[in-house]
């Protein structure tokens, strides 16, 4: 906190930091030596064409894959060697390419799920289901904040692709975790969808450090301050979307998917 | 699109309802049917069917609410036999006392097996799972107390809290319904809990429950234990209705039976179990009797479920018009 008075103008802090992280499978180098700092209260895009090596750094990043060289740092704490769910207790948070709903429960319960542990109703094999009532209120506020108010009572199987992403950003919210880790959150949305979701996301991103694979370049420009693109597994180009997209590297490796 | 799926969400609670009363209804008839069967039948077959359908449900809280296929259950059902009957006869406890010796163990034997099985899925787990339940078996042909090829013979039912006396078989089969509706409760109260809430997210969608926070092996060690010692209070129960325990409990035989009785049910319907057990129950009884070998046609009627009903008798049930007009639903 201290820390925003002093700095003003610099650069907020790294909260989630990686240094030489690497992954092979067998002979194939799916990660190279990639440098990653994300900072508090930015919006940060890993962009890349497809096989560049996003989703696997995203994997590494959040320990569902063991990193084969390298290390990764998580508000001051070297993850890594923690275990996935032991990261999420600590901030770090993520979302899945594939959407990651609990498909045969209503909305409402996908987000208290996510509510009932830091709440301390996750164990409690005696008490009826309706003690997860006092997390209504919680869950309520998160589901009007994305606007699923109406969908509320619905089967997450049953809402649109685009619906089922956002109710993933309300479960992910319900977290309130310091770092979110989103993989492609816009991807196969509509245009309506993308506007509620750059919104959601421009406003977590003001009190939290938001990583995000995205495919949609003007999403990216509209609402993200760092661009780290990335080519076989390398970091090819750093910095704002400004720079990193007028650099002739990336428009060689970018070309014909900027369009799109 | 939001149109469409709120119109899907208003019948979901009236639908709700109507569930309710249907479910209170089918209690009922069902609680008075228990109550009044021993007039019409054999009470200790129909203990028998208690037993094992309290074992069946007990299995189908690990396959049905957490998702793993135990191949070893037999493992808690006769482990708990051997030690209710070798606490009742040799040291001389009263049955409740001797139940609960048989819950306690087999809880036991589930810790130790679902530490071990808990880290790998689906066949993996199901291998590990029969193979401890193997070591198991040849623990129980070695062992001193459990007697061997001859099992724990005559096994005395003894007074139920001191003064009810449970040699005869109606006293007995009242003692044998109320342990069965509170095993039954249990497992609702289980399944319907903050924790049964937790498991479903994770046979949803686990890599999600993972990320959410979630020690995903701690709560399918809890499953495993609490399903271990359910097994167990039916193998315990079961010693003390036949008084006795044998190899045959712990045979690996046993632990393809239930889970032939969880799939033939319904499997994920609480009362499914119940069903499947009853049914191959019944067929073991009648076809005990005759020339035909029983193992064929229980085998015809598992394939028969498998290709034509895989829902099992209450899942297509609860999924057939009739079902879904009274308001039940089957989700899987």
């Amino acid at each position: 906190m201290a820390v925003a008075a002093t700095a003003k103008q610099e650069e907020p802090r790294v909260v989630l930091s990686a240094r030489g992280l690497s992954k092979s499978f067998g002979a194939f180098m799916a990660v190279k030596n990639v440098d990653l700092d994300v900072r508090h209260a930015r919006v940060h895009a890993l962009i890349g064409p497809n096989g560049a090596g996003k989703t696997t750094v995203f994997n590494l990043l959040t320990k569902f894959l063991q990193p084969t060289a390298g290390s990764i740092t998580l508000l001051g704490t070297d993850i890594t060697r923690t275990q996935p769910d032991r990261i999420a207790r600590m901030g770090l948070v993520r979302s899945f390419q594939i959407s990651a709903v609990f498909p045969h429960l209503t909305v409402l319960d996908n987000v208290r799920v996510a509510l009932q542990r830091q709440s301390g109703l996750s164990t409690q094999f005696w008490l009826p289901v309706s003690s997860l009532d006092r997390l209504n209120a919680r869950a309520d506020e998160l589901i009007e904040s994305v606007g699923l108010k109406r969908e509320r009572n619905a089967l997450a199987a049953d809402l649109s692709y685009g619906r089922k992403r956002v109710l993933e950003i309300a479960t992910t919210l319900a977290l309130d975790p310091k770092v979110l880790l989103l993989d492609e959150p816009m991807a196969g949305m509509g245009q309506e969808d993308i506007g509620t979701v750059s919104n959601i996301i421009r406003e977590v991103a003001k009190t939290r450090a938001v990583l995000m694979v995205e495919h949609n370049l003007s999403v990216v420009a509209d609402i993200c301050h760092h661009v780290t693109v990335l080519q076989r597994g390398e970091i090819l180009a750093e910095g704002d979307y400004a720079t990193v997209s007028q650099d002739p590297r990336v428009r060689t490796a970018y070309m014909g998917t900027e369009e799109a | 699109m939001s149109e469409m799926t709120q119109t899907a969400a208003k019948p979901r609670i009236e639908r709700s309802a109507t569930a309710s009363r249907t479910y209170a209804i089918f209690l009922i008839i069902g609680l008075v049917a228990l109550i009044l069967a021993p007039m019409f039948f054999y009470p200790i077959f129909l203990m028998k069917l208690l037993c094992f359908a309290l074992f069946a449900c007990a299995f189908n809280l690990l396959l049905g609410y957490t998702g793993l296929l135990s191949f070893g259950h037999a493992t808690f059902f006769g482990g708990a036999a051997y030690f209710t009957a070798h606490v009742v006869k040799e040291w001389g406890f009263p049955p409740e006392l001797g139940i609960l010796t048989g819950v306690v163990g087999a809880a036991l034997l589930g810790l130790i097996m679902g530490f071990f099985a808990i880290r790998r899925q689906g066949i993996y787990f199901a291998m590990i799972t029969l193979a401890l339940s193997q070591m198991f078996f040849f623990f129980c042909l070695q062992a001193k107390f459990t007697e061997g090829e001859d099992g724990i013979q005559s096994v005395p039912r003894g007074h139920l809290f001191g003064f009810i006396d449970l040699s005869g078989s109606t006293n007995m089969y009242y003692f044998v319904l109320a342990v069965f509706l509170i095993g039954m409760v249990i497992i609702w109260r289980f399944i319907n809990s903050p924790f049964g809430m937790i498991l479903r997210s994770i046979r949803e969608n686990e890599p999600r429950a993972i990320s959410l926070g979630y020690s995903v092996a701690r709560y399918k060690l809890g499953a495993f234990v609490m399903s271990a010692a359910l097994a167990g209070l039916a193998g315990g129960l079961k010693a003390l209705v036949f008084q006795f325990a044998t190899l045959t409990d712990v045979a690996w035989q046993m632990s393809g039976e239930v889970i032939l009785m969880t799939l033939l049910g319904g499997i994920g319907t609480l009362i499914g179990p119940i069903f499947g057990a009853g049914l191959v129950v019944t067929l073991q009884n009648y076809l005990a009797t005759s020339q035909f070998p029983v193992t064929i046609v229980t085998g015809v009627i598992f394939m028969v479920c498998v290709l034509v009903f895989r829902r099992g008798i209450i899942g297509e049930f609860y999924a057939s018009r009739l079902g879904r007009k009274l308001g039940f639903e089957h989700r899987r």
